[in-house]
């Protein structure tokens, strides 16, 4: 149903199939946790990866930034890179990289 | 205070056509993303600086961690499902899931409040040092009679180290933000129950909406230092 300038979102099968993949992700990060030591370096990039997609799932489809007005997205991706910035300046700044 | 009523779905006058309410809560979760990764960037910073244990590894419980990341997940499903409702105008399912946001939201805080618990209880079992080692003073009596080794308490407060201090400073907020949400999310429950929810029909479901957005920001500040903190945190560790 539209309310004037809102946009269509998603149907309620939508944000189930979203939160399922959300779930079946989770538990792959916990499994990962628990794969032998010598996969750390490995671990490390499909820990960021997974929480990209994540954080990334929930933003477009829950949060409906890929619906909605691109203002939206402007102020929140503005933000975001904003305090990326801040948190690499201060590892780069503090040589605490990890 | 007396206010004309607005018809059902009426667009606001604005230079944008977007209802303010919606831009100001865009804006004020840009300023938020800038606040929280200051303080993932502080705890990153002091990450592996402090002198005396615990560190992340002794007490952070990633199985624990999981399922309430998973409740936390869960709660937006609900959330988001309660916002679809009263788009459609249906406020009796609107109820049900807003309920159900709050419920999985306490269930979250009382994950947190759990860990900080055993995090300041938390104990260890230590290897006793070599006899001729010990201080004079040697404190108890653990490491007479040829025992090998001993516990202790070892508990993670904000005081103890730099990893106390920056963890609890980050996931408090956190609890904090949540902890608002779900007051929020029980207003509007409370709401729903004015002129049956009249009130939060008007504007499809705006006043839902800027709450629902709320919370799944939370959640994906959660998703951040779930990975930072925990996986990636432990790991390294």
């Amino acid at each position: 149903m539209e309310h004037g300038r809102h946009p269509a979102h998603p149907t309620p099968m939508t944000y189930l199939k979203v939160a399922a993949i959300l779930a079946i992700v989770t538990f792959i990060e916990w499994a990962i946790f628990f794969a032998p030591e010598s996969m750390d370096s490995i671990k490390l990039t499909v820990f960021s990866v997974l929480s990209v997609m994540k954080f990334a799932l929930v933003v477009m489809f829950y949060m409906h930034l890929k619906f909605d007005e691109r203002l939206f997205s402007m102020f929140f991706v503005g933000g975001l890179t904003l305090a990326s910035g801040v948190i690499i300046a201060l590892l780069v700044l503090f040589q605490a990289l990890l | 205070m007396e206010h004309t009523e607005a018809a059902p779905h009426a667009e606001h006058a604005t230079t944008t056509g977007i209802d303010h309410r919606k831009m100001l809560i865009w804006a004020f979760l840009g300023s938020e993303c800038m606040f929280f990764g200051s303080l993932i960037a502080t705890y990153l910073v002091y990450y592996g600086q402090s002198i005396s244990g615990p560190g992340p590894a002794d007490v952070l419980d990633i199985n624990t961690t999981t399922v309430s990341t998973f409740v936390l997940l869960m709660s937006s499903l609900m959330m988001v499902l309660s916002y679809s409702a009263i788009s459609k105008g249906d406020v009796k399912r609107f109820r049900v899931w807003i309920l159900c946001t709050a419920i999985l939201g306490s269930t979250f805080l009382g994950f947190q409040f759990f860990e900080f618990t055993e995090f300041a209880h938390h104990h260890q079992e230590f290897e006793c040092p070599p006899a001729l080692d010990r201080p004079a003073q040697y404190p108890d009596t653990a490491c007479m009679d040829g025992a090998t080794h001993y516990e202790a308490n070892y508990g993670l407060t904000p005081r103890t180290n730099l990893f106390g201090s920056t963890f609890f400073t980050l996931t408090g907020f956190h609890g904090a933000h949540v902890t608002v949400g779900v007051i929020w999310l029980l207003s509007l429950f409370g709401y729903s129950f004015r002129r049956r929810g009249e009130d939060l029909i008007r504007d499809g479901g705006l006043n839902v909406d800027l709450a629902a957005l709320y919370w799944h920001f939370v959640d994906i500040v959660w998703i951040v230092i779930f990975t930072v903190v925990y996986l990636i945190g432990v790991t390294v560790a």
